[in-house]
């Protein structure tokens, strides 16, 4: 038994690193979409305090509404690269009057409760995205329109230590794209004028207020930001799988990415990202046969729960400060 | 006028010290109490009893366990539905173990069981805070969840996985399984619950409700003040699983009479969440309140294009159900934030000096 456990998974590593070296690289790449589920949380958090459950729905919702203009688009015989930026840049619209629109009907009202308040007001949000998104969508997968944004689809191997390594495409896109926005979010959080506004609100609310930054247009933007990442996170998961409603239960894989990382810290939320999405593939592959399979729905959470009895604040959160 | 404590004096400690000290309050639970054990069994449809009355309890009794660990105790769990899916399987084993002792017996003892796994999960509490407290308790939901489909020793080696709840009796009354009726299974609902009730409201009205509330309002002066916090925060954890497990036990052997694991998945754990917030944390009143609004409010939305004649899909009215809850949640929280349980309070402050206004 002892033996199953501690050794044989490593002579297993060691006997064949090509398999290995496929396991870590689809950790890698479940991590990145998981980074940046929880990319978005964390925006909205730094900036609002608020948790925001319906980053989720969020991404589904974004890329449904894509997905359906393009499918409006080309019922009138307008299809091709052209209708489907158009569609994508419809869809950001979209998203930004969801961004307005949380922020006049949800967050301004509630302002000064406390998070738990704010945090089951997000999960009214996330009912009303799903019924809405439900009726005007319809309830049935659909397939992302990943070629005509040119994604690339099929797959790559590369022989390396005695084996085939097989990439996927849109994976080694997904990866670039995420890289890309992070740098971006980066620079416009370090660089510009209201980067440097978002910083302040999230340093401190009432500082932010005393020297003229407006909360209001500043939750609009960090929502809308929230959306595009949501919509990016929708278009990379909805060319590897379809998209669905089903979707919605990955926002709840991002959770334990967040407390690994902390709320507070974009890096965070990338390693974190990073080390739930290898450490659950690699668990699931070389430990899970030993329990029966199927441990990847519980075994981030516990990975992030022994992180927190260390770090409580998580790898790179603020550190928490209790006075009396 | 209506609601005045004036005249009612008190002449011992223990009057003053009782949990309903006002002759109003006591009239009202014994007309609510005459309500549940006469008149809804006697006049209520099999509908009203089996669908309505029966879940709406035992989901008031499993707001009312998360209320103490969320409400009272300020531990934010999103774990419940596990701990009562606990409750559940460990009364499903014990029954079918021991199948001569009496399953009510295994129904309040499985809270036990409940209890002391929500213990082992509650122990990362003294570490981790807030959301990440949250975070950690869905460590065990979804462990739990796991269990209950992979472990086939706790199903028996039931090749359909699902437990079934055979027939047994209370008093020579059958109480589950099919030769049941509505009524015997409210009446024994309905027992354990308002039972389970007094006890709570009494452990939060007294030395261990407040030291909760302690620890709630702010850990570190709870210690400072002499609260070991790790004791409390366990007890606190322990009482509430031991009402989530009762909850959970009720809710396979007399409601649902057969479940899969996936009736204890997060969903559940959200809906025991929402019902302590919309009803109001640190509010037992509060916990059936909100059990009623979550519970009856989709069954009314799913009735009303009916009983209107509106010709609507069944799917639509899913979703619209799923979209009218949805807005419901944000305007109960925007128009009043502490939960129905403060808008009774204000109620009974209007009652005690109309008709004048302050």
């Amino acid at each position: 038994m002892l033996y199953n456990i501690f050794i044989d998974p490593f002579v297993q590593m060691v006997q064949m690193p090509d398999l290995l070296v496929q396991t870590l690289w689809e950790g890698l790449v479940s991590g990145v979409l998981y980074a940046l589920i929880a990319l978005g949380f964390v925006l909205i958090f730094k900036a609002s305090g608020v948790f925001n459950f319906a980053q989720g729905i969020m991404v589904v919702f974004s890329a449904l509404t894509l997905v359906g203009f393009y499918a409006k688009f080309s019922s009138w015989g307008f299809s091709g690269h052209a209708a489907a930026f158009l569609a994508l840049l419809l869809a950001a619209g979209v998203m930004l009057v969801l961004a307005m629109l949380v922020e006049r009907v949800v967050l301004r009202p509630l302002v000064n409760q406390p998070d738990i308040i704010l945090f089951m007001a997000t999960f009214g949000i996330t009912y009303v995205l799903i019924g809405f998104g439900e009726i005007v969508f319809g309830g049935d997968p659909k397939q992302m329109i990943a070629s005509e944004l040119f994604l690339p689809g099929g797959s790559v191997d590369i022989e390396m230590l005695g084996g085939l390594v097989s990439l996927q495409k849109i994976d080694i896109a997904a990866a670039v794209i995420a890289s890309l926005m992070i740098v971006g979010l980066a620079l416009f959080f370090q660089k510009t004028r209201i980067g440097r506004a978002l910083r302040a609100v999230a340093d401190s609310h009432k500082a932010a207020l005393s020297v003229g930054i407006s909360l209001n247009q500043i939750w609009v933007i960090v929502w809308f930001a929230a959306g595009l990442v949501a919509l990016v996170t929708g278009i990379m998961w909805g060319a590897r799988s379809d998209v669905s409603f089903a979707l919605e239960i990955v926002a709840l894989k991002a959770l334990p990415v967040l407390v690994l990382g902390g709320f507070t810290s974009v890096p965070g939320a990338i390693v974190g990202g990073l080390i739930i999405g290898v450490g659950e593939k690699l668990g699931e592959f070389y430990w899970g046969p030993l329990l029966g399979g199927g441990i990847e729905s519980w075994l981030a959470y516990a990975i992030a729960l022994v992180f927190l009895l260390y770090r409580p604040q998580g790898l790179f959160g603020d550190k928490i400060i209790e006075r009396i | 006028m209506f609601y005045r404590e004036t005249g009612q004096f008190k002449q011992s400690y223990a009057a003053d010290s009782a949990v309903f000290p006002i002759l109003q309050d006591r009239y009202g639970l014994a007309i609510i109490l005459a309500i549940a054990f006469v008149a809804i069994p006697m006049f209520g449809s099999e509908f009203l009893l089996a669908s309505v009355m029966i879940p709406f309890l035992i989901l008031s009794l499993g707001a009312i366990g998360l209320n103490v660990l969320v409400g009272y105790t300020g531990l934010l769990s999103l774990g419940t539905a596990g701990f009562m899916g606990v409750g559940a399987y460990a009364t499903y084993k014990l029954s079918t173990t021991f199948p001569q002792v009496n399953i009510l017996v295994w129904i309040l003892c499985s809270g036990f069981f409940s209890a002391g796994i929500g213990v082992l999960f509650g122990l990362p509490s003294l570490r981790i805070k807030g959301f990440y407290l949250a975070v950690a308790t869905l460590a065990a939901q979804f462990f739990l969840q796991w269990c209950f489909v992979r472990v086939a020793w706790l199903y028996n080696y039931n090749p359909s996985g699902a437990i079934e709840v055979a027939g047994r009796t209370l008093f020579g009354i059958p109480i589950t399984g099919p030769l049941a009726t509505p009524v015997n299974r409210y009446y024994v609902v309905l027992g354990v619950v308002v039972v389970m009730t007094l006890i709570a409201s009494n452990i939060v009205h007294g030395r261990i409700g407040r030291t909760w509330m302690a620890v709630r309002d702010m850990d570190i002066a709870a210690q400072l003040m002499g609260i070991r916090l790790l004791p409390a925060k366990l007890l606190a954890f322990a009482v509430s699983s031991f009402y989530c497990g009762v909850a959970g036990a009720l809710m396979v052997f007399l409601w649902l009479s057969a479940a899969e694991p996936s009736a204890f998945d997060i969903k559940l754990s959200f809906l025991l969440l929402f019902m302590v917030i919309i009803g109001g944390l640190g509010s037992l009143i509060g916990s059936f309140m909100g059990a009623a609004l979550i519970h009856i409010l989709p069954i009314v939305i799913r009735a009303l294009p009916e009983s209107l004649g509106l010709p609507v899909a069944a799917a639509t009215v899913e979703h619209l159900t799923y979209l009218i809850v949805g807005g419901l949640i944000i305007f109960f929280l925007i128009v009043e934030p502490h939960g129905l349980a403060r808008l009774w309070q204000i109620t009974k402050q209007k009652l005690r000096v109309w008709p004048f206004p302050y």
